[in-house]
């Protein structure tokens, strides 16, 4: 009896070639980022600091997702900004 | 001229002293004078795995500091000749490990012996990339599995960019052992297969060794497993990869699936 037949007379299908896709499509990834600085601490830190000329922020409660897809990859960054900010600035300025 | 080998994966728990004793008893075997070194300090085990852990004096780090000489520290194995061990230290730190004076060791021993296998701890950090610092081949351990392929492609970056000849502009010549692999799983499309592991890894392949009970049973005994069950389907692949390191052309045995019960029988009513 073939293999194929075995595996459809049981109903599972065969996982290895999905961890190999999965393998083959991190490590190219990885592989491109080796020896390059950590793109989401970079953006993280240089956005931070734009946002801090401008407002008073708890860097603590900033929060950056990177979700890649098929298409596209969205970059969520997620700033915690205290109500009171536009006072404290007019405070400032 | 001696040769420094050292037997890396990243990922722990993958195969890593269990092949340098192995590899290390099969080359000592041929005739050649090995010493095994364990880089991994603080957690030493290949004295364990070599039945030597009640005869370590002194260890790797006595020596790079200065402490003890090498042939102090070195500990002679009881059943080959040629075949020696370096232990790791059980109770320093890891930091001990200075470049300078691991570079002074290993040029001692090249000058000592014809191989110098380095068991490198799991993990990037110091113990790792001392271990793999000044060698000119390694044999990354991977298993079929997702989580080991990965971290080997990590080694085979860190072997091609922070070791000695890396910088130098050579070569370290790197060879995959895929250990703990089972012929059914694999038949049945669970595993990676060889083919996979290769293609994705772009590194040639030094030996295939089947899970075994063999692997444990020597490691419980303190015998390499080449030593300990030399006839058995582990050791004859690391005898093969020996001889392999040693550039002899020898024919790569797939580990096939053991038959059943009921396949023994059926076959033996026929015979």
């Amino acid at each position: 009896m073939s293999m194929g037949l075995l595996r459809l007379l049981r109903g599972n299908k065969a996982s290895a070639p999905v961890a190999r896709e999965r393998l083959q499509i991190l490590l190219a990834h990885e592989r491109g980022l080796r020896g390059q600085p950590d793109l989401l601490g970079v953006l993280r830190e240089e956005i931070l600091a734009v946002v801090s000329k401008h407002v008073k922020l708890d860097p603590t409660k900033v929060i950056v997702r990177l979700e890649r897809g098929d298409e596209v990859s969205t970059l969520e960054v997620d700033i915690e900004v205290p109500n009171d900010f536009e006072r404290k600035k007019v405070a400032v300025g | 001229m001696a040769k420094v080998l050292v037997v890396t994966s990243g990922k722990g728990g993958v195969g890593k002293t269990t092949t340098t004793a192995a590899l290390g008893a099969a080359l000592a075997q041929r005739g050649d004078k090995v010493v095994v070194v364990d880089f991994d300090v603080g957690l030493r085990n290949l004295d364990l795995v070599m039945g030597a852990e009640r005869r370590v004096v002194f260890d790797l780090i006595n020596v790079v500091q200065g402490v003890a000489k090498l042939p102090q520290a070195l500990i002679k194995d009881k059943r080959l000749e040629n075949l020696w061990l370096l232990p790791a230290s059980q109770t320093r730190d890891k930091d001990a490990l200075t470049e300078e004076g691991v570079g002074k060791v290993i040029a001692d021993l090249r000058s000592r012996f014809d191989w110098v296998i380095c068991d490198s701890p799991a993990g990037i950090e110091r113990g790792a990339s001392m271990a793999m610092r000044f060698a000119d081949e390694a044999v990354i351990v991977t298993n079929p599995e997702v989580s080991s392929v990965r971290d080997s492609d990590r080694i085979i970056g860190m072997l091609d960019s922070k070791t000695v000849r890396a910088e130098k502009g050579e070569r370290v010549e790197k060879h995959i052992l895929i250990t703990r692999y089972d012929p059914s799983r694999a038949a049945r499309g669970e595993m990676l297969t060889i083919d996979d592991i290769l293609e994705i890894l772009a590194t040639p392949l030094l030996g295939i060794i089947p899970e075994s009970q063999d692997v444990l049973k020597a490691s419980n005994v303190g015998t390499p497993v080449t030593l300990s069950n030399a006839e058995g389907a582990p050791a004859r692949a690391y005898i093969d990869a020996a001889r392999r390191l040693c550039g002899e052309t020898v024919a790569m045995q797939v580990p096939t699936e053991r038959k059943g019960f009921m396949d023994r029988l059926l076959r033996r009513r026929a015979a």
